[in-house]
């Protein structure tokens, strides 16, 4: 990647990052996502009174708050652009389609990010509290943002599909919530009683729930890590296709 | 600079654009015209790199623009059509991107906003949000961004629409001046305005080229082009008799350059004397010459005497409209 490829894509990301906080959609995701991440960790998990030196009652919340908020972040990425017409001037710049998609996806991965740095006071007071593993902590602090990234990618990419918000919300949501369902234990459990495990397990592999488990162990396995980054790669490609396909008419 | 051959764009079924071809130096002006839907802003975008074309090729400033797009558009300034613009960002905020997108930085970055926020007149808006700005303001500053790198090609899709008279007259006169050192195209769907500012035009309909030349070629093509129009004075002395109607028209109709005469207004009288077909350009001159004798010898009392020039907006509408005049044709026959 050369020095002008990455000039246009912090340009472009500089820009959308500013479009965040010039609007309240930064703020009031960030405000939600720490008062719903409250509430689950102390008042649903119970998080004191288990009396358990670890994060696990915070981090299980994090794949089913981002298949709502996470959308919610990355429904405008291009629908707006469409909807506007901007995406004639943002493409007809001297930069790749792929510039601006990189540079638009990262602003909002680093929206994602803040937030979940804004949760650090858990982590101190795990840390006063006992003393836990920060090893597992950081893992899953890891993981957690590889979902995000992967939530978003999708988002990114059926945004391209639509000039509507609501419709690229709602599809992304519904393969988000594929991606939890696929692995989710209780799903899981299910669909063993009628197909064989391997099959099951094919299905599960697809699902960002095991590879957030794993990640949540404490584990950094490159697969899981990969597997993330397969999916960003894999939507923000589809992303590229879709634009072009929509422009070629 | 920029050379378009044989483009072709096809939605699904519909042809939008089927075999455009011109060229255009610099230094020129092509104003582009057409019905809604005749395919100009495809052409455009086609052109700017947005859209691929089907079949075709369009090359700027040497660069082709589907293979080689990154130093062709680096050529371009484009003016997309109803001027769309992030509302979230301030006008300077604005400017800054599409400055930091072309390249721009530093010195050369504020040089090239300051001269554009000059000409385009947003001194007054420059720290005010883009969604707060009037239609005028929001037109001007996405053509300030087309223009913020001094680009040697600027393609300008209804430049003027949505602008008030005055600030109608500012872009077209920013237009006139900078197309002395650029290649610019602009579309609209004001006549007069390529008359004002193009040093020549193109009308498309339904994807094709229907005319191409410059504005005085297409004026001539008129029916009216080249007629002579003549008012008649109604205050006579009593000791003359008013001359009537029906008398000039029958002598105006004996001239040799004459194919018709028509009488527009009975009072006062105003009769309108069509040339012969074969008569050109040269000839146009000699018929009011020769009405102007008729009227001396005949001792006419006339208060006007003029040479239709064409009516760019009879041209475009008996290019554009051949169906429904053959119609007519049919109906009447």
């Amino acid at each position: 990647m050369n020095q002008t490829a990455l000039h246009n894509i912090l340009t472009i990301a500089r820009r959308e990052a500013g479009g965040f906080f010039a609007s309240p959609v930064a703020y009031v995701f960030i405000v939600i996502f720490l008062l719903l991440e409250g509430f689950f960790t102390f008042m649903v998990s119970n998080w004191f009174a288990i009396g358990q030196a670890n994060l696990n009652g915070f981090f299980m919340w994090h794949p089913w708050l981002y298949l709502f908020l996470v959308p919610a972040v990355g429904m405008r990425m291009w629908s707006e652009e469409r909807r506007l017409g901007t995406i004639e001037l943002l493409l007809t710049m001297p930069i790749t389609p792929w510039q601006a998609i990189m540079g638009k996806f990262l602003a909002s991965w680093a929206v994602l990010g803040l937030a979940l740095l804004l949760t650090f006071p858990m982590a101190i007071t795990v840390n006063y509290l006992g003393h836990p593993d920060n090893g597992i902590i950081f893992a899953a602090y890891v993981g957690s943002f590889l979902m995000a990234g992967a939530y978003l990618a999708v988002t990114a990419m059926t945004s391209a599909m639509t000039r509507n918000q609501v419709v690229s919300f709602i599809v992304s949501v519904v393969v988000c919530l594929f991606l939890i369902l696929a692995g989710w234990p209780p799903v899981t459990d299910m669909l063993v009683r009628w197909a064989s495990p391997v099959v099951v397990e094919t299905i599960a592999a697809f699902s960002v729930m095991t590879h957030f488990l794993g990640l949540q162990k404490g584990v950094l396995d490159t697969r899981d890590i990969l597997y993330f980054l397969s999916i960003i790669g894999f939507s923000l490609f589809s992303t590229s296709v879709i634009l072009r396909a929509h422009r070629a008419g | 600079m920029i050379k378009v051959q044989n483009l072709k764009k096809r939605f699904g079924s519909k042809v939008a654009v089927n075999g455009v071809s011109f060229s255009v130096e610099k230094g020129e002006v092509l104003g582009f015209l057409g019905p809604n839907g005749a395919g100009k802003s495809t052409t455009m975008r086609m052109i700017t790199g947005f859209i691929p074309p089907t079949d075709g090729n369009v090359s700027v400033g040497g660069f082709n623009v589907a293979e080689n797009p990154i130093p062709a558009k680096r050529l371009i300034g484009y003016l997309p059509e109803n001027a769309p613009l992030y509302g979230d960002m301030s006008v300077v905020g604005f400017l800054n991107f599409a400055a930091e997108l072309r390249g721009l930085s530093g010195d050369a970055k504020r040089k090239a906003i300051n001269r554009v926020v000059e000409m385009c007149f947003l001194e007054p808006v420059y720290h005010q949000s883009i969604e707060t700005l009037s239609k005028g303001y929001r037109h001007r500053t996405c053509f300030a961004q087309s223009i913020i790198h001094d680009p040697e090609v600027l393609i300008l899709d209804e430049p003027t629409d949505g602008l008030d008279p005055n600030q109608k007259h500012e872009v077209r006169t920013l237009i006139r001046t900078m197309g002395e050192k650029k290649a610019i195209i602009f579309s609209t769907h004001i006549l007069e305005e390529v008359e004002a500012v193009c040093s020549r035009a193109i009308i498309i309909d339904r994807g094709q080229v229907v005319a191409n030349g410059t504005p005085r070629d297409l004026k001539s093509r008129s029916d009216i082009s080249g007629a002579v129009t003549m008012r008649l004075s109604e205050g006579y002395p009593s000791s003359q008799s008013t001359p009537s109607a029906s008398v000039i028209t029958a002598k105006l109709g004996a001239l040799s350059g004459v194919r018709e005469t028509l009488v527009l207004n009975q009072k006062p009288l105003v009769v309108r004397a069509l040339p012969c077909k074969d008569g050109g350009q040269s000839s146009n001159g000699q018929l009011a010459r020769e009405i102007y004798e008729l009227v001396t010898r005949e001792t006419w009392k006339i208060e006007e005497l003029h040479t239709e020039e064409g009516r760019l907006d009879e041209v475009f509408r008996s290019i554009t409209l051949p169906d429904s005049k053959n119609e007519k044709t049919k109906e009447a026959a």
